[in-house]
């Protein structure tokens, strides 16, 4: 199976191991990446939180990329490029005054075939059924809190997701790799995204719950699919006052670990919080 | 202060336009305030902010911290029995705010904003090492996070050279559209 990728970019910068991990593990699931070619940034939060034209036009540029590429599918893994690209794709979609001043500036490039998808539907593509059959590992030991924020799930009528208040998508993955999904209230709460710089204060506060509760409910690990996400609760796991650490790994880096992928390949040795209490529980199949 | 709605020139007139939607779809249920993750951190709750809108007390609204607290994460849009897009509204009103050079109170978000966008305007992709060091110049937050730096440097995760895009003349076409 080959797949447009478009990494974003946090993956090399904050978020590199989840670019690192998902090559890893793409290559063991058979799975072949044809990278954008030189894609542009999706325009992020601050260009939809101050200009709707510029956020729509950004993320396009990376659509029709993608057109001239012919690539069917492009697969985004940081939520946040997913959400833009999927809104962008839904406006250029309905033909808006935005939409038609875009496709102006393009050459009268007006359509996105292109179907963007993100880690999970990705690895429901290579198949659960594929994903068990290569596990290598027991994970048998492991609790974890499938943690989807707000961007993979909303806006609900463009991402479809299986649900908007519990999903389980994730857990599905999980449990295909034979860990265990602990049952938690937080899985849909935000973490305070792109406020980590202007109010880190917010951003403490709101991870920190997320984390409470998280442990509260029995998980040793949380899993995660977005590096703003993950450099909330992973590296600002520091700032909060009287909370348990607890490893928080990408679900390319868990999946990575189920097919028996060293830790050190799949980039876990450049968290802030140590993933060795996972690590160890981390045993091989008997 | 305006009682007249109906006109583009009010503030609902204007939302309107950028975002296909009625602020009079609202029919202030409180739904979208009661689980909003950063309510309690807001002066305004969210749907008093539309209540202003609707209304015509334009300025309340655009001089407010909410917009600029909200953090985008649609947990309102989601809910909303009405199917007003909260987030959007709150998206167009920082962008009427901006257009009016209104001297809004959350000036760091504002700067952050400016920041981040700077990058992608230059080269074509988010550069953390020089947004960081724009906003620390223009809020002159020095010394916030500077523990967390050389740890990053020495994962690889703090590039101190942007990553480019070769071919930037199409970033530089959609900027020049909003000038």
């Amino acid at each position: 199976m080959k797949v447009g990728y478009y990494p974003g970019c946090s993956l090399s910068g904050t978020g590199k191991e989840y670019d690192l991990s998902i090559r890893k593990v793409l290559e063991k699931l058979d799975v072949e990446l044809a990278e954008l070619n030189d894609w542009s940034c999706c325009g992020a939060t601050s260009a939809h939180a101050t200009n709707h034209f510029l956020s729509i036009g950004l993320s396009s540029l990376n659509l029709f990329q993608a057109q001239k590429q012919n690539l069917e599918e492009l697969f985004a893994p940081c939520a946040a490029c997913y959400n833009r690209m999927v809104v962008a794709k839904d406006e250029l979609g309905k033909g808006t005054e935005t939409a038609k001043k875009i496709s102006a500036l393009n050459n009268g490039e007006s359509t996105a075939k292109v179907n963007i998808i993100n880690i999970i539907q990705l690895f429901e593509k290579a198949g659960l059924e594929n994903i068990s059959a290569k596990t290598k590992m027991n994970l048998k030991g492991i609790k974890a809190a499938c943690y989807y924020g707000c961007l993979l799930v909303r806006p609900f009528s463009i991402t479809k997701f299986d649900d908007a208040e519990q999903p389980v998508a994730m857990e599905k993955i999980i449990s295909a790799v034979g860990a265990e999904p602990v049952d938690w209230n937080y899985k849909v709460e935000c973490c305070g995204g792109a406020h980590s710089i202007a109010h880190k204060e917010i951003v403490v506060d709101l991870s920190k719950k997320i984390i409470d509760d998280a442990v509260k409910h029995g998980a040793n690990v949380i899993i995660v699919a977005c590096p703003m996400c993950h450099s909330n609760l992973d590296m600002r796991q520091r700032a909060m006052k009287d909370t348990a650490a607890i490893p928080v790994l990408y679900l390319s880096e868990f999946v990575g670990l189920a097919l028996g992928i060293d830790s050190k390949e799949l980039g876990m040795n450049l968290h802030f919080t140590s993933t060795e209490p996972i690590l160890e529980k981390v045993l091989v199949k008997e | 202060m305006h009682a007249h709605n109906t006109h583009v020139e009010t503030l609902a007139g204007k939302i309107e336009e950028l975002t296909s939607q009625s602020v009079m779809q609202c029919y202030q249920c409180g739904k979208c305030s009661a689980g909003c993750p950063v309510r309690n951190y807001m002066e305004d709750s969210p749907n008093q902010v539309i209540r202003y809108v609707q209304l015509g007390f334009d300025d309340e609204a655009l001089h407010s911290s909410t917009p600029w607290l909200c953090a985008s994460c649609l947990t309102c849009s989601s809910r909303c029995p009405q199917n007003f897009d909260i987030a959007k509204f709150m998206d167009a009103v920082r962008e009427v705010a901006l257009e009016m050079e209104i001297d809004v109170k959350e000036k760091d978000v504002k700067k952050f904003h400016e920041a981040f966008l700077n990058q992608i305007k230059k080269n074509g992709k988010a550069f953390e090492f020089g947004m960081v060091r724009e906003y620390k110049l223009k809020t002159l937050n020095l010394f916030q996070d500077v523990e967390l730096f050389p740890e990053m440097l020495l994962k690889g995760k703090l590039s101190l050279l942007p990553h480019k895009k070769k071919d930037i003349k199409h970033i530089k076409k959609v900027f020049d559209e909003i000038k």
